[in-house]
């Protein structure tokens, strides 16, 4: 009787199982009882969405695949079957290509939740690194499942972005012809990139489990930024929190619906609707809407090698935001000129998505320079200094002594 | 609170900024659209079967002489109201190879589970006909497009003579809407191009009206059951969020937060 677990269920199956598999007890100990602050605004919803995204984009995913053809001579018309033949395809279709703009609409406002109340901080740095890497898994999966319909804008957005990598010195033009798998986009990059799209939301999953693990060894952190102290401060995850959940995840559907069934087209690119063809290159190459400020920051450099470097460099800044910002004090709720700055920055990745939505040309130019460089500014000098030089207002004794007066008006 | 503050601004930064981001891609020359009433625009919109149907008609009478619709089948033509009776008629029109009996290749009559017939082979006969321009496939040819069957329509309509000092290539002719205005195509609707099966008059606007709808219905057949469907489930998840927020009240009254 080693190992056995002592389960504290009543029910003689549950018990049984749990006895021997602690599945019951580990779900009651992470999303039953969990302590978790009282104190969540509805910005505490997103990372849920993210991952009901996530299970929504794997399903539709999966029965895409079930029909779609990975060959640069049926891939277009395959798609356009599930668009006329397959029951309801179009509805998959639509729901997979708008749950991917979703996907980043909900992650991103997860990520600035945790710039504007300072989530990164210790002890949650690894908790927050393992979001950067899902984001780059999430970042290379959106790219690879836009090139799989074989549109124009799928073959010429492939053939810009594949293109960057020979900037590498040495291995540069290695590493392309391994991308692509020949001398040019093709049919074995197709391959390639369906199977991968199949392969990394799996791996994301992974890493959501680890990210799910690490936050439940530091506990959520809130919008006060300070840490709980006794069962005051916090709350059982259920049922408060999977209710809260759940209205989160009403709107969200409703959002999600309206994008889907009245205006499927609004993120996509008509240049899309045409098939690939490598004698025609369209007006403009645009990618995806969530890679715009990148492809901007890419572009404000004159330099390819340059440009590429500053494009993983604006992510590698987030990967290495916990020691940049140097402040004590995590929420901006106490910190007046970080507030500010990061309104600037909000402002600045706006503008950066503009503008590398335009050519680049004339006030296209300036604006993607400035604010590519306040981008960089906000991370690499102004946050480290601001830790310094910035006077914090007071933090409050606790989450209840700052909840209850506010309650009490 | 802070909530507020970040819902508020966020929402004017969105409603300034996105659009912004996301209209303008190709926007270098921006033409503007004369924007015209669709019957199967905004959420209750469903297609005028009517004029879709005369738009068919000038389809099959015109355009199908350069255009293929390779992606459509016959059997789709249901959703602008044609019988089954009609739309085998439509189909048989056409012969499409097959192998006979006796092994050898041979033609058979259209059915409707068949895609529309091309006029042309392959793309280089289509060349090869239409003085090295390609007619594009006009299946999806209204998404494919932005400004969508507004294009098409100003396209049809928007032939004029080049201004002084336009020079037009060989076989090309000047159309105020077609990006760089030199377009391979011949005006292919004029007043009175079709006579109309059900009397309605066949002026140029009507012509260009009617088939725009009948592209926009090939490309998006589905429109009608997706906003039907689409109305259907926003009542049932605007329900379902009105009785979740009730329950959230409900189990959070006792906490103060
Ligand atoms: C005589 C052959 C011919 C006929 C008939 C014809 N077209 Fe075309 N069409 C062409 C060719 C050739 C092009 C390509 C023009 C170019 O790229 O310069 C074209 C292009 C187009 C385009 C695309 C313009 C763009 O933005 O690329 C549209 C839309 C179009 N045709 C609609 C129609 C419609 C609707 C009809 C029927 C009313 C029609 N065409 C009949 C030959 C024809
Ligand atoms: C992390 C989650 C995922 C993201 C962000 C994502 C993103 C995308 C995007 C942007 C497209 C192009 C949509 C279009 O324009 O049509 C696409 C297409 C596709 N994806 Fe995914 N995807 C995800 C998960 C999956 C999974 C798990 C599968 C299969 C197991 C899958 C299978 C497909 C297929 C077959 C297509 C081509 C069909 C089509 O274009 O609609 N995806 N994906």
């Amino acid at each position: 009787m080693v190992g056995l677990h002592k389960s504290e269920f009543k029910n003689p199956v549950i018990n049984w199982i749990d006895t021997r598999l602690p599945l019951f007890t580990m779900m009651s100990k992470e999303y039953g009882v969990f302590p978790t602050p009282k104190n969540f605004n509805y910005f505490w919803n997103f990372g849920a969405l993210a991952m009901v995204n996530l299970v929504i984009m794997i399903v539709t995913g999966i029965v895409l695949a079930m029909n779609y053809d990975p060959n640069t001579g049926n891939a277009f018309e395959s798609v356009e079957r599930i668009m006329r033949d397959v029951n309801y395809g179009w509805l998959l279709r639509y729901v997979h290509a708008n749950g991917a703009s979703m996907f980043f609409i909900v992650v991103y406002i997860h990520i600035f939740r945790g710039l504007y109340y300072g989530s990164y901080k210790k002890p949650r740095e690894l908790l927050w690194m393992i979001g950067v890497v899902i984001l780059l898994l999430m970042m290379a999966t959106g790219f690879m499942g836009y090139v799989l319909p074989w549109g124009q804008m799928s073959y010429w957005g492939a053939t810009v972005i594949t293109n960057l990598f020979s900037a590498i010195p040495v291995v540069g033009d290695s590493i392309v012809t391994l991308l692509w798998g020949g001398f040019s986009v093709d049919n074995p990059t197709l391959n390639r990139f369906f199977s991968l799209h199949y392969l990394l939301p799996f791996v994301i999953v992974g890493v959501v489990f680890l990210h799910i693990v690490a936050l439940h060894i530091t506990g959520s952190n809130n919008p006060l930024g300070i840490e709980p102290k006794d069962k005051q401060d916090t709350l059982p995850f259920h049922p408060y929190y999977t209710i809260k959940d759940s209205v989160g995840i009403c709107v969200y559907l409703m959002v999600f619906a309206v994008l889907v069934f009245f205006a499927p087209g609004f993120f996509g690119d008509p240049a899309n609707w045409t098939p690939a063809n490598p004698l025609v290159t369209p007006a403009a190459i645009v990618p995806e809407w969530y890679f715009l400020p990148f492809y901007a920051i890419l572009r404000a450099v004159p330099d390819k090698l340059g440009g590429v470097l500053m494009m993983f460099g604006a992510i590698a800044v987030l990967f290495v935001l916990p020691w940049l910002d140097t402040s004590p004090v995590r929420s901006a709720k106490f910190r007046p000129i970080y507030r500010l700055l990061f309104w600037v920055l909000i402002v600045c990745c706006f503008v950066l998505g503009a503008v590398g939505a335009h050519h680049p040309e004339g006030i296209w130019v300036i604006l993607g320079r400035v604010c590519t460089a306040y981008y960089f500014l906000h991370f690499l000098v102004l946050l480290p200094l601001l830790g310094k030089f910035e006077k914090t207002l007071p933090l409050p004794e606790s989450i209840s002594q700052a909840v209850l007066p506010a309650a009490a008006e | 609170m802070n909530i507020k503050r970040f819902a508020i601004l966020g929402a004017v930064f969105g409603a300034l900024l996105l659009p912004a981001t996301f209209s303008a891609a190709s926007a270098e020359e921006e033409i503007s659209l004369p924007k015209q009433d669709w019957s199967f625009s905004g959420p209750f919109g469903s297609y005028d079967k009517a004029s879709a149907q005369r738009g068919f008609q000038i389809y099959k009478e015109v355009c199908s002489a350069c255009h293929s619709m390779k992606l459509g089948y016959y059997r789709e033509l249901a959703g602008i109201g044609l019988s089954e009776a009609q739309i085998k008629a439509v189909a048989a029109e056409q012969t499409f190879p097959t192998i006979g009996d006796d092994g050898q290749p041979a033609e058979r009559p259209g059915t409707p589970a068949d895609h529309f017939h091309s006029p042309f082979p392959n793309d280089k006969a289509a060349r090869a006909a239409n003085n090295g321009a390609l007619p594009p496939d006009q299946t999806l040819l209204t998404n494919a497009r932005e400004g969508g069957a507004d294009y098409i329509y100003a396209l049809l309509t928007g032939y004029e003579d080049a201004p002084a000092g336009v020079k037009l290539g060989d076989g090309m002719n000047y159309n105020k809407y077609f990006p760089g205005h030199q377009i391979g195509m011949a005006a292919p609707l004029s007043d009175d191009r079709v006579e109309y099966a059900d009397g309605t008059k066949a002026t140029l606007k009507q012509e260009a009206h009617d088939v725009a709808t009948f592209l926009a219905y090939m490309s998006n057949p589905e429109l009608e059951t997706r906003k039907r469907l689409g109305l259907r489930i926003l009542m049932f998840l605007a329900a379902l969020t009105c009785v979740t927020y009730a329950v959230k009240r409900q189990i959070w009254s006792d906490v103060h937060h």
